[in-house]
């Protein structure tokens, strides 16, 4: 390979890319040194354990890539705005929708979902860490160098360009020659493994670490859908471990899985990924139904409507999830008796979301409705996710889905379940849990103008798209002539993604508004909520609970501040045992960077010495003695003291 | 750390519990793992191409060395955690290592089988069926190296620091570990090899 191939050359906006990279990778060590940080951010995060800083990582990871694909998609929408338009080529424009997708599903809402379920999970369920906190660390960092190492294919080598879904015989090497899709599936690969861990973590962490007395059925509604979750991701996630392994084959060794000659069969492709693609949707959306249940009853002041069929709801969406995959190729002629089937299956998924819609509308009735922002977003899901959920089951029958596939229907409906469903619950879910991370709201002015902002361009920006599909309009296509009529629909569609853009803005400045000038919180209850992270106080200690909180009920937190007797007696304390901060999962996570990197441009031997690499990381870990540290009970009282201020 | 003495050594601590509980789930995710590759192999057996068939390239012998020296290694595994559980050291090394030696001839055998296909010309490239097979027998095998690895730096560590709830809890986990391997072995030789051969 030469140089001059090595580096992505001939487009001025590529270019701009690299001068900014150069200039950040420059900027960020120079001023790690100047404000003398390095030290602070070693020993403070790039080390840390602590399920909430890992946490924030994520969700601060998951807003950068937010904007990344934000940025693709605003492209996306400039092409197309205007017949005929010239700003971006065929091939370019194959790289954004591709990485746009891949982005803003993998690395913005997974991890997004994965932030707010490591802040608050252990908190929820009374618990002072995760199951396995250096596996905890592990798994983000494998997250964030797969990320990372997705993000530096567009100047480096070429962006994947087969559509996230990376159809074969597409995506094989005859047909996407750049090292595009070897990023694809590598970078993807790295990130997975740390999902997988991930939800291992998780799913132990629920079943054995709750607070006495938090029996299954007194869990939290969030602590549920994150415990389903994690299934989901247990069983949906090596299948993707599979399909990407079978792809690096074929693309980089010339095995024949997914070949047109030899035996090789590219549906194959299209059923591996799509039995994990499509557990995957269920996998982010249900911890964000999960966020809605916790929101609204806080705002309503009510307790949850119907919280046993909330749970069988989610359990009967996540059994459906694994046997609906066909229906994303209806088109690929299967049998008739295959469609009606996976039709059948489709469809049954709007009962049990059915049930969660009325059972959210049933806890709002004759509710004191507060309209807080993260209220605000959690009663707009409501209805536009309903729009999403009907094109859905219009989309499930199989015979009419003839019309719609692949076109921008599809789009307008994966959009209006995806951003009401998912990103609103995180935004909200960001705004709802923010102070209980650092000690101070968001502002709610600023909160409530990015919510108008967001919720009305987005209706703006894809409800265009309904009309433009059942026109004819096909999804990824990067440009139209005029006569097709295309124009004026796709130029609003661009006016609302300039309002979402306005709206994420917003958000940000927020963050950055909040922390100058917000007043700090003091009572570590600010929304008086339910649910027991709320008794902790704001920012959260590190060992969380001073004292285990002992359970009876659901909500026993807000039936604890009705009847005004505490969780706890909160004199004896103990000395509590905590994990002591490491460095291995970073190092880890930058030699899975570099093996997925000399991997992806077919460098056999640094990829071997950097698979030894990570190998010698595991065995270090293997012999290392870490017994971790205890906070001793004078310790506990000053925190306990300085935080909740001293008891009368 | 609480050591609970009613429990044996690997469950006798919070921290032992959960990571065998963690175990078990991960290898869930393992079965997983398999079976989509035994569903892609079951999906492509048929598609020789230009190449051979599984009838043609099978042979027995090997295939039944394997079988016995890795079912064999199971039960070696199993009585070393039974000696670990009677707190004998000297017997659970042994059992340990006769485990990894039993590994690493399956190992070899594998090896030799894999070098054997290819110079009849039935490579990883030749055809669907075969990227299938090498891929399945290969993961297979790559657990077993990973395991020797592992098993081997277990050992040192029941060597150096004797049988502590930490050493005993990893061997253990170990031994979960190649009873799977052996588990996921039964289904390749029945549903691979013996049904190929037919």
């Amino acid at each position: 390979m030469k140089w001059d191939e090595f580096f992505v050359t001939g487009e001025p906006m590529i270019y701009a890319a690299m001068v900014s990279i150069v200039l950040v990778s420059i900027a960020i060590p120079v001023g790690l040194t100047y404000f003398k940080k390095w030290g602070y951010l070693w020993r403070h995060w790039l080390t840390t354990v602590d399920h909430k800083k890992i946490g924030v990582m994520y969700i601060i990871a998951a807003l950068l890539m937010l904007f990344r694909g934000g940025v693709d998609a605003l492209l996306m929408r400039a092409q197309t705005a205007i017949p005929d338009n010239g700003l971006l080529d065929g091939q370019h424009y194959n790289e954004i929708f591709t990485t746009h997708g891949i982005i803003m599903i993998l690395f913005m809402a997974m991890p997004f979902i994965i932030g707010l379920m490591n802040v608050v999970i252990p908190l929820q369920i009374g618990a002072r860490d995760v199951a396995f906190p250096r596996l905890n660390a592990v798994s983000f960092w494998l997250f964030f160098f797969g990320a990372m190492l997705l993000n530096i294919s567009f100047v480096i080598g070429g962006s994947p360009d087969a559509g996230w879904t990376a159809y074969f015989p597409l995506a094989s090497v005859e047909f996407s020659p750049t090292v595009g899709n070897n990023y694809y599936s590598l970078a993807l690969q790295i990130a997975g493994i740390g999902t997988l861990m991930t939800g291992i973590n998780f799913l132990v962490t629920i079943l054995k670490m709750r607070a006495p007395g938090m029996k299954l059925m007194k869990m939290p509604m969030f602590t549920w859908s994150i415990l389903i979750t994690s299934i989901i991701i247990v069983f949906a996630f090596p299948v993707l471990t599979v399909a990407l392994a079978l792809m690096m084959l074929d693309r980089q060794f010339g095995t024949q899985f997914f070949a047109m000659q030899n035996g090789g069969m590219d549906m194959l492709w299209a059923n591996l990924f799509w039995v994990w693609g499509h557990p995957e949707v269920y996998i982010v959306i249900l911890p964000a139904f999960g966020i809605y249940s916790e929101i609204i009853a806080t705002f309503a002041k009510k307790n949850l409507y119907g919280y046993k069929s909330m749970v069988y709801s989610m359990v009967a969406i996540s059994l459906l999830s694994f046997l609906v995959w066909v229906h994303h190729f209806y088109t690929m002629g299967h049998g008739v008796m295959v469609n009606s089937v996976f039709s059948i299956t489709t469809m049954a998924i709007a009962i049990p979301t059915g049930v969660k819609i009325f059972n959210w509308l049933f806890t709002l009735r004759k509710g004191k409705i507060s309209f807080t922002t993260p209220m605000l977003y959690s009663l707009a899901f409501i209805p536009i996710f309903t729009i999403g959920g009907v094109t859905g089951v219009m989309l499930a029958m199989a015979s009419a889905d003839y019309q719609y596939h692949n076109t921008m229907f599809l789009v307008a409906h994966f959009h209006y379940v995806l951003i009401p469903g998912t990103v609103f619950a995180v935004i909200a879910g960001f705004h709802y849990w923010f102070p209980k991370l650092f000690g101070f709201k968001l502002n709610e002015r600023l909160g409530k103008w990015s919510f108008w902002f967001i919720a009305i361009s987005f209706n703006v920006t894809f409800f265009p798209l309904f009309i433009l599909g059942l026109n004819g309009m096909t999804r990824r296509m990067y440009t139209y002539s005029e006569s097709t009529g295309y124009g004026p629909l796709n130029m609003l569609s661009m006016v609302g993604a300039l309002g979402l853009t306005i709206g994420f803005i917003l958000l940000v400045y927020n963050i950055y508004w909040s922390t100058r000038y917000q007043p700090r919180e003091v009572t570590g209850d600010p929304w008086d909520a339910r649910s027991l992270e709320w008794s902790t106080p704001s920012p959260v200690p590190e060992y969380n609970f001073a004292k285990v909180p002992v359970i009876d009920t659901l909500d026993a937190f807000w039936y604890s501040k009705k009847e005004g007797k505490p969780l706890t007696d909160e004199d004896d304390y103990e000395p509590i045992h905590m994990p002591n901060n490491n460095g291995q999962p970073f190092i880890m996570g930058v030699f899975f960077f570099f093996f997925g990197f000399f991997m992806v441009f077919s460098w056999w031997i640094p990829a071997i010495i950097a698979g030894l690499f990570i190998l010698g990381t595991m065995a270090y870990r293997s012999f290392e003695k870490d017994h971790g540290h205890y906070i001793s009970v004078g310790e506990i009282e000053r925190t306990e003291n300085a935080l909740r201020g001293e008891k009368e | 750390m609480k050591i609970d003495h009613s429990l044996p050594l690997e469950y006798s601590t919070e921290e032992n519990r959960l990571k065998i509980l963690g175990f078990w789930i991960f290898l869930g995710a393992e079965i997983v793992l398999f079976s989509t590759l035994f569903a892609v192999y079951f999906t492509l057996q048929h598609n020789v191409g230009n190449g051979p068939a599984g009838s043609h390239i099978f042979e027995l012998t090997p295939v039944m060395i394997e079988t016995i020296v890795l079912l064999s290694s199971s039960f070696t595994i199993g009585l070393g955690v039974h000696a670990m559980r009677l707190g004998n050291k000297k017997a659970m090394m042994t059992f340990f290592g006769i485990t990894l030696l039993l590994g690493l001839v399956f190992l070899g055998v594998e090896i030799t089988e894999f070098v054997t296909y290819i110079h009849e010309g039935a490579t990883m490239q030749t055809s669907a069926f075969l990227s299938a097979l090498f891929t399945l027998l290969g993961t297979h095998g790559m657990h077993v190296t990973f395991g020797l690895l592992w098993g081997s730096a277990i050992l040192m560590q029941v060597k150096k620091r004797g049988l502590t709830p930490e050493t005993a809890n990893k061997s253990f986990i170990f031994s979960l570990y190649w009873h799977f391997l052996d588990v996921v072995w039964i289904f390749i030789f029945s549903f691979v090899y013996l049904k190929g051969m037919m």
